[in-house]
């Protein structure tokens, strides 16, 4: 009796924690539409100073598509090996999840390398933020998805020790569950970057 | 009992995704990204529509993703987010659209700075 309901009361822990966090997504759902909402602003104004170049260099100077297409694929690799990891997570094991999150951290790595290795050169060219409006406007839209990626890697590493530490329980499947919106919607706003402002620069 | 299992049960499956999921999504992105660079590099269309044809690229690649890697839909339990999503959206077009149309308008009234104010008085 007493084991039955101890399955019981487990079992429905579990029901009442699937209702928290679906409670809990929802909020983080809406976290990330309001910095959507960031996102859209930059990118206004990335497109209102498209052309301030100040007799500087402008984009068809600046970048290489080949290079952008490295990064653009990098992240899209993290995006559906993070998915690899969430199929672990409802198959309850363990270990594909934190190898997956391995991999993912290793693409989004890759592609932060890629982007300050862009920026060291662009700045080292003396096409840093402060020489137009264009390229100030680039370095903060760019800049602010490159903090959000590298926030986000810190947040996998933190799920990879925790999920090493304490298994997959309710908490850290809503954590879990809240990263991969996170990763995901990162690699949405980068279409719109590698859209908006390389290929369109160079079009 | 049964009745909330079997709700569980489609919320799951509307809510998570599965390997298949993944794969056509991935397979779609690939795809989609590869045509956005390739119309870019290989110069493929008349320049009139490159900008068409890239932001086409882009929303569908946007779709894409929004339905198979975060699980937009229309399934009673993706509703709540679809629909402050689609706010938002609506939120977004009136900031960038409507940010660059004034900017515009201002750039094409703003007086030349070699006119004095006299001249823009009388149109000349």
């Amino acid at each position: 009796m007493a084991h039955a309901a101890t399955t019981h009361a487990h079992g429905h822990g579990h029901g009442h924690g699937h209702d928290d966090s679906t409670k809990t997504t929802f909020g983080f759902w809406i976290y990330l539409m309001s910095d959507c909402l960031i996102f859209a602003t930059l990118f206004a104004t990335f497109g209102v100073l498209a052309n301030a170049t100040a007799g500087g260099p402008g984009a068809k100077d600046l970048f290489e598509l080949p290079y952008v297409l490295g990064e653009t694929l990098l992240l899209l690799a993290s995006s559906v090996t993070f998915g690899m990891a969430m199929l672990g997570l409802y198959a309850q094991r363990r270990a594909q999840v934190i190898v997956w999150l391995v991999v993912t951290f290793l693409f989004g790595a890759g592609f932060i390398a890629m982007e300050v290795n862009e920026f060291a050169k662009l700045v080292a060219d003396g096409a840093g933020p402060g020489t137009s409006a264009y390229l100030s406007a680039y370095f903060t839209l760019v800049g602010t998805h490159g903090l959000h990626v590298t926030a986000g890697l810190l947040w996998i590493a933190i799920m990879m020790h925790q999920t090493f530490k304490f298994g997959l329980t309710g908490t850290i499947r809503r954590r879990l569950a809240c990263l991969s919106l996170f990763w995901h919607f990162l690699d949405l706003v980068w279409i719109c970057v590698f859209t908006f402002v390389y290929l369109r620069g160079l079009l | 009992m049964n009745q909330s299992h079997a709700t569980h049960q489609t919320g799951h499956d509307a809510s998570h995704g599965s390997f298949k999921g993944y794969m056509i999504g991935t397979v779609a992105s690939l795809v989609l990204t590869l045509a956005s660079f390739g119309v870019v590099m290989g110069h493929v269309v008349p320049p009139g529509i490159g900008l068409a044809a890239i932001v086409v690229l882009c929303v569908a690649q946007l779709v894409v993703q929004l339905v198979y890697f975060l699980h937009i839909g229309a399934a009673r339990e993706q509703r709540a987010n679809t629909g402050i999503f689609v706010c938002t959206a609506f939120l977004i077009a009136v900031i960038v659209g409507l940010s660059l149309w004034v900017m515009h308008n201002a750039n094409v009234n703003m007086m030349p700075t070699q006119m004095s104010i006299d001249r823009a008085i009388a149109h000349d």
